[in-house]
């Protein structure tokens, strides 16, 4: 047990915490609008964000960025892989809907079966894409770790004053993207026709649907919005990490769906204030013991968070998400 | 404590613009709106509805009336596309609408109200009566997100500040904005007419008893529905209230809407109707106007039991 490390560089894990968290957050995003809407855990999810590091890397290529070019150049290059990665993820979760969840709805299956199709389909995905990797790149694409370039070079933009902490614009940029996105998605939801929508499927189905409110829409809708998501999370974890892999979303994936949960599942703002927690105390737990803990602590955090809040922290529903 | 708030009648006065909420109908009073053609209903042994066959013509207000258990609420069902009639079928303005979608149901035309109250619990007031007004938007999926139809704005809609007024100007307002704006004015109009606009910020659970009832009206309403379906709207109400509940029942026809009412209050159906179903055990046992169903020995059986053990 080292704190000396922890309190040390307080500060300087904290903000690293907050970074990792932001990730988790937007991937959460997409786990709490299904479930709010259809009380169904999508476990596909981890693999839409997967779709979208490649869909990143694959943009990259095409344009040949790489470190060091022009100011211009690195927008474009990075706004162009964020239009990308929403579309690509976005798309992906709509396939995994359309064929793996919608069928079964129309046929009334029980709950249980979604669950086993949605962890079938996260499987069929994640080795799919390992195979095809392989067959058309070859060697090292496939099963491996790739780089992927860091096109936004890092650099200490500001230091916070009396603490002396320096901050990147790249982890500058990470935060305040996951919390615009997070206020835009906040503000559809509560303030838009079909925010209204949603959550009046949230809320009761079944009357929503006599109201007139076409429910199949809302569905489809929860999971565009929740890739879209998780495509802007995939752009923000490839500047943080330059990597990607082909299972690169399995444990990004458990992380969200334990931040969903933590913060209450069903609850926009639960998703944030959990993902956040959990990169904190995951950062510090690193610290504190080595990085081989870091799950272990998280998940006593959770277990113990639930036994005393045992909807969450924020403990609404998606419904209840109220301006 | 008491099950609910006893609101006083001279709160709910409907201080609304009526012109603002009234409907255009597409056809003429009178004529056949809803037809339930030999509709029979089973669930497995259980015959809920046994070769019920009635109309609902337009302008008028129809009650659904019948001991417990009679099928009134599964008829409701049927019609509104909760379920499919096993056999016969229904139509709506001449157009079969049995096994279609509920919400498809909503927009060609038909409302209804719960016997249990189900509103959205979470949402005020107001934007429970907007969720039903949504049901007759136009702007698409796309066009909420990028707000890309723009429409030439008139001049009460611009806004009244420097910049986003020639904002406005050069690039128009977006469509949902417009609609977004009119359907908050029509809620309030509606909240108005149901005489619960002093509420209509409240999230919806919190509200009274009375209140509750009368916004579900007023969100069936803001789909602006040709038929509305009023399941027992008096249920747990007073008898001032049951009064106000007729004259509003009038008035909503008055707007436009042709009504069928389910309820068991005998003395607020013979009041309200023009015309009566009645049903027992799944089959219409009589049809006719107030008078000739409270004359009718079969109805009058129904509701107090055999001539003889009456006697």
């Amino acid at each position: 047990m080292d704190f000396d490390a922890l309190i040390n560089g307080l500060d300087r894990h904290t903000l690293d915490g907050i970074t990792r968290g932001s990730i988790y957050a937007l991937v959460a995003l997409g786990y709490t609008m299904v479930y709010g809407v259809m009380k169904l855990i999508n476990f596909a999810h981890s693999e839409v964000f997967m779709v979208g590091t490649w869909t990143v890397l694959g943009t990259y290529t095409v344009l040949g960025a790489t470190a060091g070019m022009g100011v211009g150049m690195v927008i474009a290059a990075t706004l162009l892989a964020l239009l990308a990665a929403m579309l690509a993820s976005a798309g992906t979760a709509l396939a995994v809907e359309r064929i793996a969840y919608r069928p079964l709805r129309k046929k009334g299956a029980p709950p249980l079966i979604f669950l086993i199709t949605g962890i079938g389909c996260s499987l069929v995905l994640v080795e799919t894409f390992g195979q095809v990797l392989r067959a058309f790149f070859g060697p090292p694409f496939g099963r491996v770790t790739v780089n992927i370039p860091s096109v936004i070079e890092t650099k200490v933009v500001f230091t916070i004053p009396g603490i002396d902490l320096p901050v990147t614009n790249t982890r500058l940029l990470i935060i305040i993207g996951a919390i615009v996105m997070m206020i835009a998605l906040d503000t559809f939801v509560n303030k838009s026709r079909l925010g209204r929508g949603v959550r009046a499927v949230a809320q009761d189905p079944d009357t929503a649907s006599l109201m007139g409110v076409n429910q199949e829409r809302v569905i489809m809708l929860v999971f565009v919005l929740g890739g879209a998501m998780a495509g802007v999370a995939a752009l923000l974890f490839t500047i943080q990490y330059d990597i990607t892999k082909f299972d690169i979303g399995f444990i990004i994936g458990i992380k969200a769906f334990t931040a969903a949960v933590l913060g209450g599942i069903g609850n926009l703002r639960g998703a944030l204030v959990g993902g956040l927690l959990l990169g904190v105390v995951e950062v510090y737990a690193s610290q504190i013991w080595d990085s081989s803990w870091t799950d272990v602590t998280a998940f006593i955090v959770l277990v113990l968070v639930l036994m005393f809040r045992p909807t969450g922290l924020l403990g609404e529903s998606l419904g209840k998400a109220r301006a | 404590m008491p099950e609910h708030e006893i609101v006083g009648a001279e709160e709910l006065k409907d201080t609304s613009d009526h012109d603002k909420i009234a409907i255009e109908t597409s056809g003429a009073v009178g004529e056949v709106l809803l037809e339930v053609d030999h509709v029979t209903l089973r669930f497995g042994g259980v015959v809920a509805l046994n070769d019920v066959n009635f109309d609902i013509r337009r302008g008028e207000i129809l009650g659904l009336i019948g001991p417990n258990g009679a099928g009134k609420t599964t008829c409701f069902n049927a019609m509104t596309g909760v379920y499919t009639p096993t056999e016969g079928t229904i139509r709506f303005k001449d157009q079969e609408i049995a096994g279609t979608k509920p919400h498809r149901i909503n927009h060609l035309g038909i409302a209804r109200t719960f016997q249990n109250i189900r509103l959205f619990p979470e949402m005020s007031a107001l934007e429970n009566v907007m969720v039903g007004c949504d049901a007759r938007h136009k702007t698409s999926v796309l066009g909420v997100l990028f707000r890309a139809y723009r429409v030439r704005p008139s001049e009460g809609e611009l806004p009244k500040s420097g910049i986003r007024r020639s904002f406005a100007k050069v690039f128009g307002i977006s469509r949902h904005t417009l609609e977004e704006r009119a359907g908050r004015r029509r809620s309030m109009e509606l909240l108005r007419f149901v005489g619960i606009a002093d509420r209509a910020h409240e999230v919806a659970r919190n509200l009274p008893y009375g209140y509750q009832r009368r916004l579900e009206i007023a969100r069936a309403l803001a789909t602006e529905p040709e038929l509305i379906c009023l399941d027992e709207p008096a249920a747990g109400f007073n008898p001032a209230e049951k009064e106000d509940l007729m004259g509003l029942i009038r008035r909503i026809r008055d707007l436009g809407h042709t009504v069928l009412v389910i309820e068991h209050d005998m003395k607020l159906v013979l009041g309200v109707t023009d015309r009566i179903v009645v049903l027992e055990f799944g089959q219409k046992i009589a049809e006719g106007t107030p008078e000739e169903v409270a004359r009718n020995p079969k109805v009058i059986a129904a509701y107090l039991g055999e001539p003889d053990d009456a006697a």
